[in-house]
């Protein structure tokens, strides 16, 4: 008989919902009272913009494709409307959904409310790492008549590799961009905010990777499915303080969990990770498979290195260290001006994101799926090889390779994360039902 | 009476480069006891590795269907990757000492990596080439990574490049740049001499030999071309516009198969004008001019974004005034299938054909061609941009 763990619902959901609900509506309004709206990746530098002011509402690119994926019906009206204007369909899932959303001129809310009137912003706001980010909201802003758009390159290679020569490069480019965000905007700079927004996004960052760290624990306090909401706070808007705030409240109620024992699901029996942004349309495979086979997901390199903030490779890139990275605070760092402030956040977000590290070689995806594997106590991994983002795809068959020859048992099932006409549900269903198989895992309604 | 161009020895030099290009490298590794690079993406600053010595090679697919990538590659990563790395898991580049990517795509990236592993290489080097190129401190921060490379290919080696080779590794390279623009140069008549077949095997040729072999045979083709013979009807003046593109299949269809003529009068792709386009400008701080050319030349969609002050598509540019130089009449649209980068840049790119009055025609390449559906759709095409006269 397996061991039933006790459960009890996050007190914090629901703030973590709010502030999402909040984010876009608020982005929608922020023009009624005279604030500033920019657009963006969700790895654009979060905190550089603040310093505009306090009323500056940023929408994220990618949540948002999300966002409309969730919702079938006006994600197919959406990818559909891309394709129309010629919008090739292997193009990212998330940049079809926005661009789709812009032609319709149509906006979709949280709870799925479609509002008539894409909001524009100001001005799009990004970095470019992959082949799309910078693409993707220049033609954005062509399509919605013509929204200036700035994009610091970041593609300096690993963190481990990091030197002065290529944080300048980028820090550089920061003091650029503020500069030309003061002239877009017509608004004076200001570098107390700047400097607030930075030490907030740090704290978000590592926070989030302290909770992450926690499901580690038997059982697992948290499930994947659940930290997709819990971590979109950090794609949406980390350099906020209320969301630093609301990740210490999340980060103090998972500690508790693990002490008193609370379990993500009653009967795990089996834990699982992830690698990609999952199938949005199609979350219910996580519920599957807790229903089906007491499995849990523990989560990914996506859903934990996406936005968390880690230690990384070592100086010798032997290693994949799953620790926490510093923040100022803890590593000792006063930020008391712009430059500080802008040299901090470039090398934080250069060194310790992992979703910044891994598109570089095979070796360090390799090495930092494997670690988490090892230290999170993984029975296998499920890898969606997901049509919908090349970046998120980079590697993927190379590490399965690998991992095999580890020991670690591996399943794949081909979708897109925003693309709902690329997931063939009857045969996912049967990819999961035949790797539970041949690990010898019966379900759970059949026992 | 002159001669045709297919006669020319020069024309055919070029064409026997490409098919016997593994021989060639094999046997120039012989005759000069050098290594021979392999590289996959234009961006590589390919004067650092002559001056060394080293002779950089492009790798290319070679258009015949493969089944071997599958396990590496994902299926929505481009054909030309998926060509470029069969050849390597074939063992056709097996003659290679060491292989190099400047940053570039994710799929190129993914290539590079794989062939690290896979196919056997002493020697490899990852270049985080910048992909702002048209942010203001890009060639500073290029030129500080050119610095690493070059100490790189130093140790390699066993070499220490000096100015003097630098200087004339860029003489060399900025030579054959010079010759292919002014081959270019005589398409913007009339009655041009050479076809876009040509002008590809040209152009393609030069990344697989010794730039000094084919400056030699470029000077003496531009002293033969004035006195070729142009027995086809020249027809509509095309541009090809797109990803990688080393398809002479599909360049021999239009222009020299189908019932309406039709002639290629510009590339513009890397390997075409993108490639050799723009030279190196001497200065003091050679890696810093060499740093600036590949920064300034001609960009890849992969790297041309907005900046600070530049606010459109730098491409867009180049590709406007050639239209115009070359008095193009239509313009292919041509895409690796599943490349990003210029899928991104195609809605805006029609726009642009649009605004200029030029008709366009978009295809999606793979590792093969379709010749018999292209042909059909390229006559259409044809057929609609000369629909007026049928009516004069």
């Amino acid at each position: 008989m397996a061991k039933e763990f006790k459960i009890e619902p996050l007190k914090v959901w629901d703030d973590f919902k709010k502030y999402r609900e909040k984010y876009y509506r608020d982005y929608l309004e922020a023009k009624d009272n005279g604030g500033i709206r920019w657009a963006g990746s969700a790895w654009a530098f979060d905190a550089v913009p603040a310093g505009l002011g306090e009323d500056v509402y940023p929408l994220t690119g990618e949540p948002y494709g999300a966002t409309v994926a969730f919702f079938k019906d006006f994600s197919l009206q959406a990818l559909e409307a891309a394709e129309r204007k010629g919008v090739a369909r292997d193009l990212c899932g998330y940049l079809r959904n926005y661009w789709g959303s812009i032609i319709l001129d149509k906006y979709v809310l949280a709870d799925g409310t479609i509002v008539e009137g894409f909001p524009k912003p100001d001005f799009n706001y990004t970095i470019h790492i992959c082949c799309t980010h910078a693409k993707w909201y220049h033609r954005a802003g062509e399509l919605e008549g013509g929204i200036p758009t700035y994009a610091v390159d970041i593609s300096v290679g690993p963190g481990y590799l990091l030197d002065d020569k290529k944080i300048d490069y980028v820090v550089r480019q920061l003091n650029d961009s503020i500069e030309w965000m003061e002239k877009v905007t017509g608004r004076e700079y200001d570098d107390e905010l700047l400097i607030k927004a930075v030490y907030a996004e740090a704290d978000s960052m590592t926070t989030w990777a302290k909770i992450c760290k926690l499901n580690q624990n038997v059982p697992a306090p948290l499930e994947e499915k659940s930290m997709f909401t819990l971590y979109a706070l950090l794609v949406l808007h980390r350099a906020d303080p209320r969301v630093a705030e609301l990740y210490h409240k999340l980060y103090e109620e998972t500690q508790d969990r693990v002490k008193r024992g609370i379990g993500a699901i009653s009967n795990e029996q089996f834990r699982f990770l992830t690698d990609n942004p999952p199938p949005w349309a199609f979350l219910n495979i996580y519920r599957y498979m807790e229903r089906e086979y007491g499995a849990v997901s523990l989560g990914s390199i996506y859903t934990f290195g996406l936005e968390g903030a880690w230690l990384g490779m070592d100086e010798k890139g032997e290693k994949f260290r799953w620790e926490p990275a510093p923040t100022p605070e803890e590593a000792g760092v006063e930020i008391t001006n712009r430059e500080e402030a802008l040299r901090w956040t470039a090398e934080y977000n250069l060194r310790y994101r992992p979703g910044w590290q891994h598109p570089y070689s095979h070796k360090i995806r390799k090495l930092e799926t494997l670690q988490m594997i090892r230290d999170w106590k993984a029975d296998a991994l499920i890898m969606h090889i997901n049509r919908g983002c090349e970046l998120w795809a980079l590697s993927e068959l190379e590490v399965r390779d690998y991992l095999v020859k580890h020991g670690i048992p591996v399943a794949t099932y081909e979708s897109n994360m925003a693309d709902p006409r690329d997931f063939d549900e009857a045969r996912t269903w049967n990819v999961i039902d035949s790797f539970m198989e041949s690990l010898g895992r019966k379900k759970l309604s059949k026992q | 009476m002159g001669k045709k161009m297919e006669e020319l020895p020069q024309y055919k030099q070029f064409s026997e480069w490409i098919e016997n290009r593994h021989d060639y490298a094999k046997k120039w590794k012989q005759n000069n006891g050098g290594k021979v690079v392999g590289y996959i993406c234009t961006y590589v600053p390919e004067e650092i590795f002559y001056a060394a010595g080293v002779l950089p090679v492009r790798i290319l697919g070679s258009h015949e269907p493969e089944s071997i990538t599958r396990p590496y590659l994902h299926d929505m990563y481009c054909p030309f990757c998926h060509d470029a790395l069969a050849q390597g898991l074939e063992g056709r580049f097996d003659y290679l000492d060491g292989i190099m990517l400047a940053q570039s795509c994710l799929h190129m990236r993914q290539v590079f990596f794989t062939w690290e592993e896979r196919c056997g290489v002493d020697w490899s080097y990852y270049m985080e080439f910048p992909h702002g190129v048209n942010n203001p401190h890009a060639s500073e921060y290029l030129r500080s990574l050119l610095e690493k490379f070059k100490s790189a290919v130093e140790e390699w080696t066993g070499t220490t490049i000096s100015n003097k080779e630098l200087d004339e590794a860029i003489e060399i390279y900025n030579r054959n740049r010079e010759l292919m623009r002014r081959v270019y140069e005589l398409r913007k008549s009339d009655n041009p001499p050479i076809t876009g077949l040509h002008a590809m095997e040209m152009v393609v040729s030069s990344q697989m030999v010794d730039k000094r072999e084919h400056n030699e045979v470029l000077e003496s083709l531009l002293e033969d071309l004035q006195d070729v013979e142009v027995d086809r009807e020249i027809g509509t003046r095309l541009m090809i516009v797109g990803s990688e593109d080393d398809d002479r299949e599909f360049f021999r269809m239009v222009e020299y198969e189908q019932n309406y003529p039709a002639t290629f009068v510009f590339e513009e792709h890397c390997t075409g004008a993108r490639y050799f386009w723009n030279d190196v400008k001497p200065e003091e701080d050679r890696l810093m001019a060499i740093a600036k050319r590949y920064v300034t030349r001609v960009p890849c969609p992969a790297k041309d974004w907005p900046t600070k002050t530049i606010q459109g598509r730098r491409r867009f540019n180049w590709i406007e005034r050639w239209a115009k130089e070359y008095n193009v009449e239509g313009a292919i649209i041509m895409q690796q299938k599943f490349c990003d980068p210029h899928e991104l840049d195609i809605p805006a790119l029609r726009e642009l054909f649009d605004k200029l009055g030029i008709p366009h025609l978009f295809l999606e390449f793979d590792i093969t061609v379709p010749v018999g559906q292209f042909r059909t759709r390229v006559e259409a095409f044809l057929e609609s941009i000369g629909e007026e006269d049928l009516f004069i």
